[in-house]
C-alpha cells in the first residue's frame, strides 16, 4: 500500500521555475517506491530566510502557520513533507516557535482566522530525504535499482539547510554521510573526504552579493573537482541553483574551466530506477549530466 | 529618524540590551553570549563583517545602539546555521541577526542602499503580493534596484544565465503578467495584515 504524506512542493518547484526539474525527478522517485505525495491545497509561500526583513516575526510564522493549517484540515493526519531546504526549514521553525510560545501561537491564530483558518500544530514537519531514510530504507531505496550508475563519481554537496540547525537523525552536522549513501545505494561512486560537502554557497545573497557568493561556490567546485567528481550532487533547490548557473561567470573571473553538472539526489535515484532523461527532468539542465543521460538513454 | 525610533531612544536611554530582549526577535538570548567567537569563525561571509556576532552582542551590551542598528554586518547572513549549531551557549545566533536587521528597518535606520537589505525587502513584497514568489519579476526588480542605467548593465551580464534557464524550462515568461498565485488570494492578504498589525501593536506597547 502506498505511504501517503502531506506534500510542501514550494515556490521554486512550480511550472517554469527555477527547480521545476527537481519535482519532476521527485514524482518519477516516489512513483517506483509507491509514495504518494498529497499537495497541501492553496499552499503559499515559506518567506525561506531571506524573508526577515520585510516579515518580522509574526508575519513569517503566520506564513508557514497557513500551511500547516490547510495540510490538517485538507490532509488530516499526514506528516507534511518538503522537498525543498528552505521550505522545510521555515515550516519546521514555525512548529517549533509556537509550540514553544503560548503567546505566538495564540497572536498567529488570531491572525489566520481571518483566512478562516485554526492551528493545531500537530504534525511532523520532515523533509524528503527524512522520508526515504527513515519511512522506506536504503535496503528498499536499492531495491529498485534497475540501472546501476556504474563509473560514476560524485560529490555529495549536502549544503546548509537539509543540514542546520535540524539536519537528519543520527547524522552529525559537520559531516553527514546520508548523501554518500544514496550515491552509493545507485551504484555510483560518492567522493570520500569531500571537505566542502556542507559549506555554503551563499543562499540568496548569491543575488545580492554575487562576488562575496561566488567565491564560495568556487571553493565547493573546486573540492570536487580535487576529489574526482564527475558531477555534483545535492539535495537543496538553492544549492544546486547556485552551483550550476554561476560557472562559465566564475570561470570568468578566476580563468577556472569549471563545467561539472549539479544535479539532485532523485535524478540519481530516478534514472537508477530505469526512468528516461525526461520524467528524471534531465532537461532541467543548464550543465547537462551527460553521464546521466547515457544511462537513461539505455 | 522615523518617531518610533525616537520613542525607544526615549523609552530605554542607555540601556541598548533591554530594548533589544523587549523588541528583537531571539533578543532574550543576546545576554548569554560568552565572547568565545565561533560563530564569527564559522561564518562563511565573516571576513565581511565589519562587527562579526559576538562583537554585536558586546556592543548591544555597551550600549552602541546607533552603531548597532545601522551596522551592515548583520546584512552579512546567509542563513546558512552554522553559528547556531557550534554555539557552545545555544544562542540562536542566525534568527538574532535577522531580528536586529528587522528591528533597524523598522525604526528606519538601517543601511538603505545595503544591497541584500534590498533584496530582501524586494523578496517579501514579491511574495505577500500573490502569496507565492514570483521568480521572474524578482530577478527583474532585483537587476534594476539601483535605477535604469545599472539595470541595464546587470540585466546584460546576466542574460546567459537567464537565457539557459528559459531553454531549461526553469524560467517563464508566462510569470511576466499574473502567474502563479495563492487562490484565496484575499483571506491570505486579511492574515498577513493582522499578523503585521499585532507585531506592531506589541512593538508599541
Amino acid at each position: 500500500m502506498a505511504k501517503e504524506y502531506s506534500f510542501y512542493p514550494g515556490c521554486s518547484s512550480q511550472e517554469g521555475a527555477s527547480s521545476s526539474n527537481y519535482l519532476t525527478s521527485v514524482q518519477s522517485m516516489c512513483d517506483v517506491l509507491d509514495i504518494k505525495l498529497n499537495v497541501i491545497p492553496d499552499w503559499n509561500c515559506c518567506s525561506a530566510s531571506i524573508g526577515y526583513c520585510g516579515g518580522g516575526e509574526l508575519p513569517r510564522l503566520a506564513l508557514s502557520a497557513r500551511n500547516i493549517a490547510l495540510s490538517e484540515e485538507h490532509n488530516a493526519g499526514q506528516d507534511i513533507v518538503a522537498t525543498c531546504a528552505a521550505c522545510w526549514l521555515a515550516t519546521k521553525e514555525t512548529q517549533e516557535r509556537l509550540e514553544d510560545d503560548e503567546g505566538l501561537m495564540a497572536e498567529t491564530n488570531e491572525a489566520l482566522a481571518e483566512a478562516g483558518l485554526k492551528l493545531k500544530n500537530e504534525n511532523k514537519i520532515r523533509h524528503m530525504v527524512e522520508v526515504l531514510i527513515e519511512d522506506i530504507g536504503y535496503e528498499e531505496m536499492g531495491k529498485h535499482v534497475k540501472k546501476p550508475l556504474d563509473g560514476i563519481k560524485i560529490a555529495g554537496y549536502v549544503g546548509c539547510q537539509t543540514n542546520r540547525p535540524f539536519g537528519i537523525e543520527g547524522e552529525s552536522f559537520e559531516n553527514p554521510k546520508y548523501l554518500d549513501k544514496f550515491i552509493e545505494t545507485m551504484g555510483a561512486e560518492p567522493v570520500e573526504n569531500y571537505d566542502k560537502k556542507v559549506s555554503c554557497c551563499g543562499g540568496a545573497l548569491a543575488f545580492s552579493e554575487p562576488d562575496k557568493s561566488q567565491a564560495l561556490i568556487k571553493d565547493i567546485i573546486e573540492a570536487a573537482y580535487d576529489g574526482g567528481a564527475d558531477m555534483i550532487v545535492t539535495p537543496c533547490p538553492v544549492c544546486q541553483m547556485n552551483v550550476e548557473v554561476y560557472q562559465d561567470k566564475i570561470n570568468a573571473k578566476y580563468g577556472t574551466k569549471f563545467n561539472i553538472p549539479v544535479t539532485y539526489y532523485s535524478t540519481l535515484m530516478s534514472v537508477a530506477y530505469g526512468k528516461n532523461g525526461k520524467e528524471s527532468g534531465l532537461n532541467g539542465q543548464i550543465i547537462k549530466a551527460t553521464k546521466l543521460e547515457e544511462i537513461a538513454a539505455k | 529618524m522615523s518617531d518610533l525610533n525616537t520613542s525607544m531612544v526615549e523609552k530605554y536611554r542607555n540601556n541598548f540590551l533591554k530594548e533589544v530582549e523587549a523588541h528583537v526577535e531571539e533578543g532574550e538570548w543576546v545576554k548569554m553570549c560568552m565572547q568565545c567567537g565561533v560563530c564569527s569563525g564559522s561564518c562563511p561571509l565573516g571576513p565581511h563583517w565589519e562587527h562579526p556576532p559576538q562583537e554585536l552582542f558586546m556592543m548591544i551590551r555597551a550600549g552602541k545602539r546607533e552603531e548597532v542598528l545601522s551596522s551592515e554586518s548583520m546584512w552579512m547572513c546567509t542563513s546558512c546555521y552554522n553559528c547556531i549549531v557550534r554555539c557552545p551557549r545555544e544562542l540562536p545566533i542566525t534568527h538574532i541577526m535577522h531580528g536586529l536587521a528587522h528591528y533597524a528597518t523598522r525604526l528606519g535606520i538601517e543601511p538603505k542602499g545595503q544591497p541584500t537589505r534590498q533584496f530582501a525587502q524586494l523578496f517579501w513584497d514579491n511574495l505577500a503580493k500573490n502569496g507565492r514568489v514570483n521568480e521572474l519579476w524578482l530577478g527583474v526588480n532585483l537587476y534594476f534596484m539601483n535605477g535604469l542605467v545599472e539595470g541595464i548593465k546587470v540585466a546584460m551580464g546576466m542574460a546567459g544565465i537567464g537565457l539557459g534557464m528559459l531553454k531549461a524550462g526553469r524560467l517563464s515568461l508566462k510569470e511576466l503578467v499574473g502567474g502563479h498565485t495563492v487562490k484565496d488570494k484575499k483571506g491570505f492578504k486579511a492574515m498577513i495584515k493582522k499578523a503585521q498589525e499585532l507585531e506592531a501593536a506589541r512593538v508599541d506597547k
